[in-house]
C-alpha cells in the first residue's frame, strides 16, 4: 500500500502503484484509454501514437509513460479525441481496410475503434496500396495491405527457441513485416491462431478459417471496445 | 430528318441504365438498345484473395437480393472444399440456406411488385408521373402500401435471423452455415404478432395474385399484346421437375415448350452457354452454343421458370400455377407482362416454403459444415428472384482465386429486354411527332418486367431523373424532356 502514488485524469482523483504505465493505471481506475499497438505482457513501444494523452501540456504516449505522483493527466479533451480519431482515419486510408470482406471483421480493434470514435469517412484520401498478398504458407495469409507496423506479431508469436515468425524487412516506406518463409512452411495450426488473435487488424488471416463465427458472436458485436473497463 | 431518343437513366429498376431509340426521317423506329452503363469490375478484383471471402465479397455486387450471390458463391466453393456438388451439406445446412434464399426471394418480389410496378398498374403507364410511385400508392391505397413494406420486412427477417444481416450478412460459408435457428427465432416466425408471421404472408401472398389477376383480366388486351415475343427460357429445376430455386439440373425449353437442354449438370455449364461482347454495352449476351448466337438466347426469371418448370411443390402456388398454364394450354408463356403474374405465384411458393421450412425441426441442429476432398475448381448455380445466377471459381494451390466468371440473372435477360425495348418503341413511337413521358414510361413498363439489377446495386427509389434527348443525325440537341 505504500506504494500507492495519487494522480488525475481529466479531474477524476485516482490511485495506482507508482511507476505503472498511465494506461494500465487509468484502466485500474476504470478509465479507457485506447491501445492498438500494446498488448498486455510484452514491452511497450508507442508506436501507433493511439493512446496520446496530454501532461503539462505536452502529448505523451500513456502505454510508455509512467504514472508520477501529482500527474494531472488530460486525455477526453476534444482536441485529443480528435487527434485519435484522425490516427484511426489515417490508419484507414494507408491501407486496404475493407471490413465487409474482412474475416476480422467484428473482431478488428481497429474497426471498433473506428466504431468508438465514430468515424464516417476518414478525411485524408485512401492510398489504395497494391502490397503483395503472401499466401505461400500452408496456415497464413499475410495481406501487406492491412499491416499497421504495431509490432505484435514479432513480439509474441515465438517458436519453442524464441525465434520470431515475423520478421521486418526493407526500410522507409517500403518497410513491410513479412512472415519468415521458412518458418512458414512449419508454422503449427495453434501459433497460426494465436498469429490471427494478436494482430490487430486483419492483416494476419489462418487459412481457411472463414466467417465461422456469425454475426452477433463476434467480440465487439454487443459492446464497444474498452468496455470491459469498469470499476 | 432522323432522331435519335435517349432514355437516362431508366428509372424505378435496380441500378443505371439508358435506352437509345433511333427514329428516321418518317419517324419508323430503325434501333432500340438498352445500354448498361456502369462497369463493376468484381470478377477481377476477386482474383488473389482468399477463396472463402468470396460469399462476403461477390454479395456487394447487390444491395436488393446479395443473398443470391452470397448463396451461389457459396454452392461453388461447396465443391471445392469438396461437399459435394449442391446436395451433400447436412440437413441444417442445406435447409438454413434455403430458408434464407426464400426468404429473399419473398422480399425481392414483394418490392418489385409493390414499390417499382404496381404504381403502373394503379395509375395506368401513362398516368401522372407525380404520382405514379410508392408515394402514391401510400396515399390512394395505404393499406396496400403498408402490406408491401411489411412483406418485405418479413422477408428481411428471415434473411437476418439466417445469415446475420438483412443485408450483406455471413451466414453461407464453405460446406455449410455458420448458425442454425434458435427456437425462440423459429417461434417469432410461426406464431409472431400480426401481420409478421408466416400464415398472414401467406394469405397476403395471395392477396397479392388476386390484387394482380383483377387488373390483368379488366385489361387483358393490353396485358397479353404488351411486347409479347416468342422466346427460348432457362432455369434450374429439381431433378424430378419441380420448380426449385436453390438447387437442382439446369433445363432449357424453346417458345413450343420443347426441350433443348436436357436437366443437365450445372457445373459443366461452358459447354452449353456462351457470352457474346458488344461494344455498346457492359453486359455481355449469353447464348446456348449449341443455337448460336442469333437463336440461342433465351429469357431467365419468373417467367422462365415457370415454362421450365412442370409443377410447383406447394399446394396453394400449385392451383395458381395450374389456372395460369392454363392462359397458355400449357405451352410456354411469352407474354412480358405475364412475368408480374408469374412472379406473384413464386411470391406465393416461397411464403409456403417459408412456413413449411420453420416446422422442420432440422433448422434448429447443430451440424453446420461438411468438408471432404479438396478441388481446385467449382460451379454455383442458384435461381436469383430475377434468374438464373452463374458464379464459377478457380484457386490456385495457395488457396487464392485466380479466376472467377459470373453470368448474373439479368445479364442473361440482356438480349430479351432490348427485344421488349425496341418492341414498345415500335409500337407506341413509330410515326409520332411528339414523344409523351407516357410512351417513354412505356419502354420502361417493359424493362422492369423482367426486374433488372442493372448494376446489381441498389440506387435511392424515385431521385433519379428520366431524361429523353433527341439528337439529330448530325449529334445536335433538337430537344430534352426531364422528369423526376
Amino acid at each position: 500500500m505504500s506504494n500507492l502514488i495519487k494522480f488525475k485524469i481529466d479531474g477524476k482523483e485516482c490511485m495506482a502503484e507508482a511507476g505503472k504505465f498511465i494506461v494500465d493505471a487509468a484502466a485500474d481506475n476504470g478509465i479507457y484509454i485506447p491501445t492498438l499497438c500494446n498488448m498486455k505482457g510484452v514491452k511497450p513501444k508507442g508506436a501507433c501514437r493511439i493512446c496520446s494523452v496530454r501532461i503539462n501540456g505536452r502529448l505523451m504516449t500513456s502505454c510508455t509513460t509512467p504514472v508520477a505522483d501529482g500527474m494531472e493527466i488530460e486525455s477526453n479533451s476534444t482536441d485529443i479525441q480528435d487527434l485519435r480519431k484522425s490516427i484511426i482515419e489515417l490508419l484507414f486510408v494507408s491501407g486496404n481496410h475493407f471490413c465487409p470482406a474482412c474475416e476480422k471483421s467484428g473482431n478488428c480493434e481497429l474497426q471498433a475503434l473506428a466504431y468508438r470514435y465514430q468515424m464516417m469517412v476518414p478525411r485524408y484520401p485512401y492510398e489504395f496500396p497494391m502490397k503483395p498478398v503472401d499466401a505461400s504458407s500452408p496456415r497464413i495469409i499475410k495481406d501487406q495491405n492491412r499491416c499497421i507496423f504495431c509490432k505484435r506479431c514479432i513480439k509474441t508469436i515465438k517458436d519453442e527457441t524464441g525465434r520470431s515468425y515475423f520478421v521486418f524487412r526493407n526500410r522507409g516506406h517500403k518497410l513491410e513485416v513479412v512472415l519468415d518463409e521458412e518458418m512458414g512452411k512449419t508454422i503449427n495450426s495453434a501459433t497460426a491462431h494465436l498469429a490471427m488473435e494478436n494482430c490487430p487488424v486483419g492483416s494476419i488471416l489462418v487459412k481457411e478459417k472463414g466467417f465461422d463465427t456469425p454475426i452477433g458472436k463476434r467480440k465487439y458485436d454487443k459492446e464497444p471496445i474498452g468496455s470491459d473497463i469498469k470499476l | 430528318m432522323s432522331k435519335k431518343i435517349t432514355i437516362e437513366p431508366v428509372t424505378r429498376v435496380e441500378g443505371h441504365g439508358k435506352v437509345t431509340i433511333h427514329m428516321d426521317a418518317q419517324g419508323n423506329i430503325q434501333q432500340s438498345r438498352l445500354h448498361i452503363v456502369e462497369f463493376r469490375g468484381f470478377e477481377r478484383f476477386v482474383q488473389g484473395r482468399p477463396y472463402w471471402e468470396a460469399p462476403v465479397l461477390v454479395q456487394r455486387l447487390c444491395g436488393i437480393c446479395p443473398v443470391s450471390h452470397h448463396l451461389a458463391a457459396a454452392k461453388a466453393l461447396d465443391v471445392i472444399v469438396g461437399a459435394g456438388t449442391g446436395d451433400g451439406l447436412t440437413p441444417t445446412g442445406e435447409k438454413m440456406r434455403r430458408l434464407m434464399h426464400y426468404g429473399q426471394f419473398f422480399q425481392s418480389h414483394a418490392l418489385h411488385f409493390f414499390h417499382l410496378s404496381a404504381p403502373d398498374f394503379l395509375f395506368g403507364v401513362d398516368g401522372d408521373p407525380a404520382t405514379r410511385n410508392i408515394i402514391g400508392i401510400a396515399l390512394t391505397n395505404p393499406e396496400l402500401a403498408v402490406q408491401g413494406v411489411m412483406m418485405r420486412k418479413f422477408g428481411q427477417e428471415i434473411i437476418r435471423a439466417t445469415a446475420g444481416k438483412k443485408i450483406h450478412g455471413t451466414g453461407a460459408i464453405p460446406g455449410g452455415i455458420n448458425k442454425n435457428l434458435s427456437i425462440e427465432e423459429r417461434d417469432e416466425f410461426l406464431k409472431g404478432a400480426d401481420p409478421l408471421n408466416a400464415d398472414k404472408m401467406v394469405s397476403w401472398a395471395e392477396e397479392a395474385l388476386d390484387f394482380f389477376k383483377k387488373y390483368y383480366f379488366a385489361n387483358k388486351d393490353f396485358v397479353d399484346n404488351f411486347s409479347y415475343f416468342p422466346s427460348n427460357h432457362l432455369s434450374l429445376v429439381r431433378k424430378d421437375g419441380a420448380l426449385d430455386i436453390y438447387h437442382g439440373v439446369l433445363r432449357a425449353v424453346d417458345a413450343d415448350g420443347k426441350k433443348i437442354l436436357h436437366d443437365v449438370d450445372y457445373q459443366d455449364y461452358d459447354k452449353y452457354i456462351e457470352e457474346e461482347v458488344r461494344s455498346w454495352s457492359y453486359m455481355k449476351f449469353p447464348y446456348l452454343k449449341e443455337f448460336g448466337k442469333e437463336k440461342g438466347w433465351y429469357r431467365v426469371g419468373p417467367l422462365a421458370r415457370l415454362n421450365t418448370a412442370d409443377f410447383i411443390p406447394t399446394p396453394l402456388a400449385q392451383k395458381e400455377f395450374e389456372a395460369y398454364k392454363a392462359l397458355t394450354n400449357g405451352k410456354p408463356n411469352n407474354h412480358c407482362l405475364h412475368m408480374h403474374y408469374a412472379r406473384l405465384i413464386e411470391t406465393l411458393h416461397a411464403a409456403e416454403m417459408i412456413r413449411e421450412l420453420l416446422n422442420d425441426p432440422d433448422l434448429l441442429g447443430d451440424d453446420l459444415v461438411i468438408k471432404g476432398e479438396k478441388r481446385k475448381e467449382g460451379v454455383g448455380l442458384i435461381e436469383a428472384p430475377r434468374g438464373t445466377l452463374f458464379h464459377h471459381y478457380r484457386i490456385n494451390d495457395n488457396d487464392q482465386i485466380e479466376m472467377a466468371n459470373l453470368i448474373v440473372s439479368t445479364t442473361n435477360n440482356n438480349e430479351p429486354m432490348n427485344k421488349a425495348v425496341n418492341n414498345v418503341a415500335k409500337s407506341v413511337m413509330t410515326g409520332k411527332e411528339v414523344i409523351t413521358e407516357g410512351m417513354m414510361n412505356a419502354v420502361e413498363v417493359a424493362i422492369r418486367a423482367y426486374d433488372p439489377c442493372l448494376s446489381c446495386a441498389t440506387h435511392a427509389l424515385g431521385k433519379m431523373p428520366l431524361e429523353l434527348t433527341f439528337v439529330g443525325p448530325d449529334d445536335q440537341i433538337l430537344d430534352r424532356k426531364r422528369s423526376h
